[in-house]
């Protein structure tokens, strides 16, 4: 839909909210839960498996975890879950849990640390895209049984090396840290897949829902699991609607057909504000908007052209028009509401800045090609960028492709500047500063494509150290510190021009209390959620 | 064997029986050729277009910060680096076994999916283009009889507006109106909440299978679901139907013969509907099968309005998301319904059309 359509669509449902009442309003039931929600990229529901946000969100419900995040205490970081306590040993590399005791999987099975043990292993030797959350800890394929055992009630992880005890905990609150029944699992075996091909569509945890159906690109329906150890949850019944159109989720909205919209564009959440029983809450995520200045090009290296593209974005002109209420200023790789960020935002549109900056560099007439890929947020952004530069001299050629043909040539360290959106993979600070501020071998032979900074060709310097050091630390708040430092000097020398962070707004019936899209550091959680 | 000398002379000369299966035969063989071939070339172009689009199927799965390696492993694993034409037969073996291969995102098998999303689609195209043709037929007809007539102006502003107004923004309006304001019918989605799988799925049609388990509010939840979009539908349909109908009986009503049946004092109903008509009829088929094949190739933009899980959204989410398996999928059974439903047509233009025998 064109942006007139969009206007005139939210124009004629706003004029017509305005002069009309409702008529028989439909309300969902007091213990259910209905959620419209675009959920076409849920590709599986194994936790070994999943790594798309609608997916994740299943996961975090059907799943418990050895630890995890409290949906009502995000900030309190990791808290015991199937797990009730742990010992780290002495050389930092063994953590035994203790497990809980009395929990049941949904099929009634016990929740045992064998199942724990399994669970790791499993996703370890499975090695599906999201393993890297925990073979950077050193497991293989080959040596998961003995790194990871059950011993009695206790699990056991041995590392490669001591890493700080919050980086392993943060890592297994992930999805991928969801404890499955080993016994239902491996009846479903089917020629060695560990009972993969079973839970792409199947569940078998031991959480405060049971998934009870999955239509790809249609619905998910989630059932209360009566024995969940923390109380059986007040909503029985959860349904994920699969709604594409933001004016038709406003519609079923208002309603009352549904409890939450959580697609909502900047227009329907303006007219959604002034109807009745409606409200809006705001959660920041974790993706990230940057720039991403090639190193490559001997202009662009230059420290002062780097700051200076630094004054070349118009944050506030951006974030009160186009981007309003969907994304907000962030100038640092770590997204606020993770341990150790940092809100501090030097940055500020000023031509004139940069101007003298560009000078001092003796930079004249500089062309670059800046790579967007084709969604409509990037574009406007591009273009406002375009725009700034061209007032310092600057010729910006945008050049829009798809995610293909963009992300190879960033990938191949081809292009001079890349406008691109980066989202946390797991809920410790070493995930984004593991790729934006670390980079052990700059050359093309080490062909590191998985790393932001040596696609942009950046040598971080003393930032790699840094950043290894930081994912040693045992101490809480010397962790936090070191980040922050990491992010001082990162704002002033790195290449990348970390602009915004986003915002996800959720409309809900105003009867709704306790909803948690989970921040920047997890999924949605349900079981908290009252009417 | 005097009565077996006069049948023979009464009896009609008849061809050999061989010559009389010969051309049903050749015409068959022919009809089977031509789905083939048409078939074959859809299969082929389809491949090809999803093989050269600038769509990375790897990345799709693999994600944007994929290593190299896990990336060149999923490369490989999908065949990616064998010759195209080797793809192809590859792919084709497996079409030919019915095999459309495996969804690469939700990794379930194409033909599962398909037989989930059609029946959605086939649900409302029908519903659809039974209200184009009930209401444009008729419409047509009398916009030609009463030429000039205000009825003809009437229907040349319904066509007029149906031609123009874009489906999306009528939706939305219909949406807006008759469900968000009056209530009248059920919003986005084939059932309300309490209906999901209230009745077994047999046919995949939710008014038939809640017909077949006797529930009737089911049925009536799911009409009121069905009802806006398919008259959308049905509108489109309609506009285009009436418009050609009107064309056709313009072109009949100015023939001699429709002179001489008034001048032998032929009423107008007979004149209209037993001579005009009748001869438009196979025009009509035409008309009438393309509009339906182009409802059950799935309208992409109802189908996102009413959150209506159809094919038109199942291939569009599947090219977006660079699941060529199920695109490919997808196309072939859109380009299956159209090649059957220009059969049927051509079958119909023989019952009505003595000429075509």
């Amino acid at each position: 839909m064109n942006a007139l359509n969009k206007l005139l669509t939210s124009a004629a449902i706003g004029l017509a909210v305005g002069v009309t009442s409702f008529s028989a309003m439909a309300e969902t039931p007091a213990n259910m839960l209905v959620i419209a929600n675009r959920i076409d990229d849920v590709t599986t529901v194994d936790p070994a498996e999943s790594f798309e946000f609608a997916g994740s969100d299943i996961s975090r419900n059907v799943y418990n975890r050895l630890v995890n995040l409290d949906p009502m205490d995000l900030a309190a970081g990791y808290k015991p879950d199937l797990a009730e306590s742990w010992d780290v040993s002495e050389d930092g590399k063994t953590i035994t849990f203790t497990m809980r005791e009395g929990v049941k999987f949904h099929s009634g099975n016990p929740v045992r640390a064998e199942d724990a043990a399994f669970s790791l292993q499993r996703a370890v030797i499975l090695n599906k895209t999201p393993a890297f959350i925990l073979t950077q800890f050193g497991f293989t394929p080959e040596n998961a049984t003995e790194t990871i055992r059950a011993d009695d009630n206790k699990l056991i992880i041995t590392t490669d090396k001591k890493y700080a005890t919050s980086f392993v905990l943060n890592c297994l609150t992930s999805t991928i840290g969801g404890i499955v029944d080993k016994e239902t699992v491996m009846a479903n075996e089917v020629d060695g897949d560990m009972g993969n091909t079973w839970l792409k569509t199947n569940s078998a945890g031991s959480g405060p829902y049971i998934l009870s159906g999955w239509k790809p690109n249609e619905s998910v329906t989630l059932t209360s699991n009566p024995d969940y150890y923390g109380g059986a949850p007040a909503m029985e019944r959860v349904i994920v609607r699969h709604v594409i159109e933001s004016a038709s989720q406003r519609l079923l909205l208002e309603r009352g057909d549904i409890d939450i919209a959580r697609n909502l564009n900047p227009e329907d959440i303006a007219g959604v504000l002034s109807a009745d029983g409606v409200k809006v809450e705001d959660e920041l995520k974790g993706r990230l908007m940057y720039l991403a200045l090639n190193q490559k090009n001997p202009v662009l290296a230059k420290p002062e052209v780097r700051q200076a593209f630094k004054y070349l974005v118009d944050y506030e002109g951006m974030k009160n028009s186009f981007l309003k209420g969907q994304y907000t200023i962030h100038q640092n790789f770590l997204p606020a509401t993770y341990l150790g960020a940092s809100d501090e935002n030097p940055f500020s549109y000023n031509i004139e800045k940069a101007k003298e900056l560009l000078a001092a560099a003796g930079v004249e007439g500089l062309e670059v090609e800046i790579g967007v890929r084709e969604a409509q947020e990037r574009i406007e952004i591009g273009q406002s960028f375009q725009n700034a530069a061209a007032q310092a001299g600057i010729k910006v050629n945008i050049t829009v492709g798809t995610a293909k043909q963009i992300l190879a040539r960033y990938r191949s360290r081809d292009i001079d500047v890349y406008l691109g959106a980066w989202g946390p993979d797991y809920p410790d600070p070493q995930t984004n500063a593991g790729t934006f501020a670390y980079n052990p071998d700059n050359s093309d032979a080490a062909n590191a494509t998985g790393l932001l900074a040596w696609r942009t060709g950046w040598d971080a310097g003393g930032l790699t150290e840094k950043v290894e050091a930081a994912v040693t630390e045992g101490d809480r708040e010397k962790r936090v510190q070191m980040y922050l430092d990491i992010q001082k000097e990162f704002r002033e020398i790195s290449p990348f021009v970390v602009m915004f962070q986003q915002i996800e707004q959720s409309a809900m019936r105003d009867n709704v209390t306790n909803w948690s899209t989970g921040q920047a550091v997890t999924s949605a959680a349900y079981w908290q959620v009252t009417k | 064997m005097a009565l077996i000398e006069d049948n023979n002379q009464r009896r009609p000369s008849r061809a050999p029986l061989s010559e009389q299966v010969w051309p049903f035969l050749k015409a068959t063989l022919l009809t089977l050729g031509s789905i083939a071939v048409t078939l074959l070339g859809l299969l082929f172009i389809t491949f090809t277009i999803g093989r050269v689009m600038p769509i990375d199927p790897v990345l799709a799965i693999v994600g944007e910060r994929a290593s190299q390696s896990t990336y060149d492993a999923v490369y490989y694993q999908l065949g990616l680096d064998k010759p195209l034409i080797v793809q192809f037969l590859y792919y084709l073996w497996d079409v030919l076994h019915l095999d459309f291969g495996t969804s690469l995102l939700n990794a379930r098998p194409v033909s599962e999916d398909i037989v989930r999303v059609f029946p959605a689609t086939l649900e409302l195209a029908t519903i659809g283009i039974f209200f184009g043709v009930v209401l444009g037929v008729p419409l047509g007809v009398l916009a030609a009889v009463r030429k000039g007539s205000w009825i003809d102006q009437i229907a040349r502003v319904v066509a007029l507006v149906g031609y123009s107004m874009p489906i999306f923004w009528l939706g939305l309006m219909g949406l807006l109106v008759f469900y968000g304001i009056l209530g009248w019918v059920g919003g986005p989605g084939r059932v309300g909440i309490f209906y999901v799988d209230v009745v077994p799925n047999v046919t995949g049609l939710i008014l038939v299978d809640s017909l077949l388990d006797g529930n009737w509010d089911v049925f009536k939840n799911a009409f009121s679901h069905i009802i806006l979009p398919a008259s959308l539908l049905g509108y489109y349909s309609l506009a285009y139907v009436s418009r050609m109908t009107r064309s056709f009986m313009l072109e009949q009503l100015s023939s001699e013969y429709i002179t001489t049946a008034r001048v032998k004092g032929m009423s107008e109903w007979d004149v209209v509907w037993k001579h005009a008509f009748k001869n438009i009829r196979v025009q009509l088929i035409t008309v009438i099968a393309l509009s339906y094949a182009n409802l059950l190739e799935g309208s992409v933009l109802t189908e996102i309005i009413f959150s209506w899980p159809g094919i038109g959204s199942y291939i569009t989410t599947a090219l977006l998301s660079a699941d060529m398996n199920a695109v490919l999928g997808g196309t072939v059974v859109v380009g299956l319904i159209f090649i059957l439903l220009n059969i049927f047509s051509d079958l119909l233009y023989k019952v009505f059309d003595p000429r075509a025998k």
